[in-house]
């Protein structure tokens, strides 16, 4: 079980590995924003929450289609079926190293691209934390859409079509938290918790019905 | 074709056989789409005969399709999720293609519904849009209906695509909740329910019953369309499989 965790995430790290191309194309999401909307500082430091949480998102799905597809494409993916681990537990496994790989290393960087857009430090902390908290959930419900897609040759597209919808409480929720600790009235802690659960509900649902699609996709 | 004539099956299970369902579409259809155009009639009669409101005036009448339009849009949603459950569970083939036959009617009803919305929210609201937590979770609906016709079109082998956009069903089946509670969950511009509520409905009678009716109208209009689209799904599949096997005959060279 844990030779499975080591081996994706030395995968992931070596070159040709996701990792580090996911937080290129963060750095690119979050630089374009300010020529998007003008090097307007205050407006940029309003927009600044969402500014993070859509670049996290894309950048989250971004490596999404290869979750399962060079399993597929070697057959370890059939090895993993005939395991004596149930492949839950496995497909759990591959999201916690997909968000080791992705969603933990855009959360560790959020602050630098925070100062950059002139976010204040209350709202890059509550960035940081709903950031940390959410994109688990990402992980785990685009484990689904990676098991569905996974023999189609371009699946890419129609996964990120499928997912982001789902996405959509995530990081409505994300962005009210991170909005909610700076302007006064608003409580910052319901809808952290609410994203909170969300992560939590679908690291069970998700690694499940991915792994059933990838049953199905399998015979 | 039905070689063992040894146990016919009965009553609804006898629908399960693809060759006993079309016949059954080709009695069952001319009533159903008689019934529904007249009710359709009636309902419309009685929408456009009902006083003006005191408040929205004239433009109230939108609401005798907008509230069946997205009853039905949901309506379509379940009956994909029934579908998947018989992909799932008892892999039955009809199950697929009445799941598959109702995406695309289910997404006709749900942009008719966000379009008829957004023309009364325009009076009403001073705005054809707003993104509160009602219209939002309706418009994933939307896209999700979309997401799933591009999957089930994606993947070629019919039984596979089958299998995979079940999963998918079921799992965006948990926005269906979402959308009917979104009003009560969250403080949003949406009014809450007014007819399925504890209490009963919050319509005056003469506006309650012409909903009713328009209800029940678009339900058999959505019933008739859900037939004539899995009869053509499973007339498709028989030529693609005749156009298969004549294909094979050709090569290996008049075999038959």
């Amino acid at each position: 079980m844990w030779a499975l965790l080591i081996r994706d995430l030395i995968l992931a790290f070596r070159s040709g590995g996701g990792a580090v191309t996911a937080l290129l194309f963060y750095l690119a999401v979050v630089v374009a924003m300010p020529f998007a909307v003008g090097p307007d500082t205050n407006l940029l430091a309003t927009i600044g929450g969402a500014t993070l949480w859509i670049g996290a998102l894309l950048a989250g799905l971004l490596g999404l289609d290869r979750l399962f597809q060079a399993d597929n494409e070697d057959g370890s993916l059939d090895q993993m079926m005939i395991a004596p681990i149930p492949l839950p537990a496995q497909v759990f496994l591959k999201c916690v190293t997909h968000w080791l790989t992705t969603g933990l290393p855009l959360t560790l960087i959020a602050p630098v691209f925070g100062l950059m857009l002139g976010m204040d430090s209350i709202s890059i902390g509550a960035s940081m934390a709903t950031l940390f908290v959410g994109t688990p959930a990402i992980s785990f419900i685009g484990a689904v859409g990676a098991a569905v897609t996974v023999s189609l040759p371009r699946g890419g597209l129609l996964l990120s079509v499928l997912v982001l919808p789902l996405c959509i409480p995530v990081l409505i929720f994300g962005v009210g938290a991170v909005r909610a600790s700076v302007t006064e009235p608003d409580p910052f802690l319901p809808p952290f918790l609410l994203v909170t659960a969300i992560s939590l509900f679908f690291s069970i649902l998700g690694p499940f019905a991915a792994a059933q699609a990838l049953r199905y996709g399998s015979d | 074709m039905t070689t063992d004539a040894v146990k016919q099956p009965r009553g609804l299970m006898a629908l399960a056989n693809p060759t006993r369902f079309l016949a059954f579409v080709q009695i069952v259809l001319p009533y159903l789409s008689l019934t529904a155009l007249a009710l359709l009639a009636v309902g419309l009669w009685m929408a456009f005969s009902v006083p003006d409101d005191y408040q929205q005036g004239r433009t109230v009448r939108i609401m005798f399709v907008h509230v069946p339009s997205v009853w039905m849009a949901m309506s379509a949603y379940m009956v994909m999720v029934s579908g998947a459950l018989g992909v799932l569970v008892w892999r039955h083939p009809l199950a697929d293609v009445a799941a598959r036959a109702a995406a695309p009617i289910g997404a006709a009803f749900t942009f008719l519904g966000l379009a008829t919305g957004s023309i009364w929210g325009r009076p009403m609201w001073g705005t054809w849009w707003e993104w509160d937590a009602r219209l939002t979770s309706f418009l994933v609906l939307l896209i999700i209906y979309l997401g799933l016709i591009a999957l089930w079109h994606a993947i070629e082998e019919p039984a596979k695509s089958a299998r995979m956009a079940a999963v998918v069903v079921l799992v965006g089946a948990l926005n269906i909740p979402i959308i009917r509670f979104s009003v009560e969950w969250f403080t949003t511009l949406h009014q809450g329910p007014s007819v399925v509520r504890s209490g009963g409905p919050a319509l005056a009678p003469e506006f309650l019953y012409p909903l009713l009716v328009m209800g029940l109208a678009f339900l058999l209009v959505f019933l008739t369309l859900h037939l004539m689209a899995m009869r053509n799904e499973i007339l498709r599949r028989q030529i693609r499989t005749l156009q298969r096997k004549a294909a094979r005959d050709h090569r290996t060279g008049n075999s038959k």
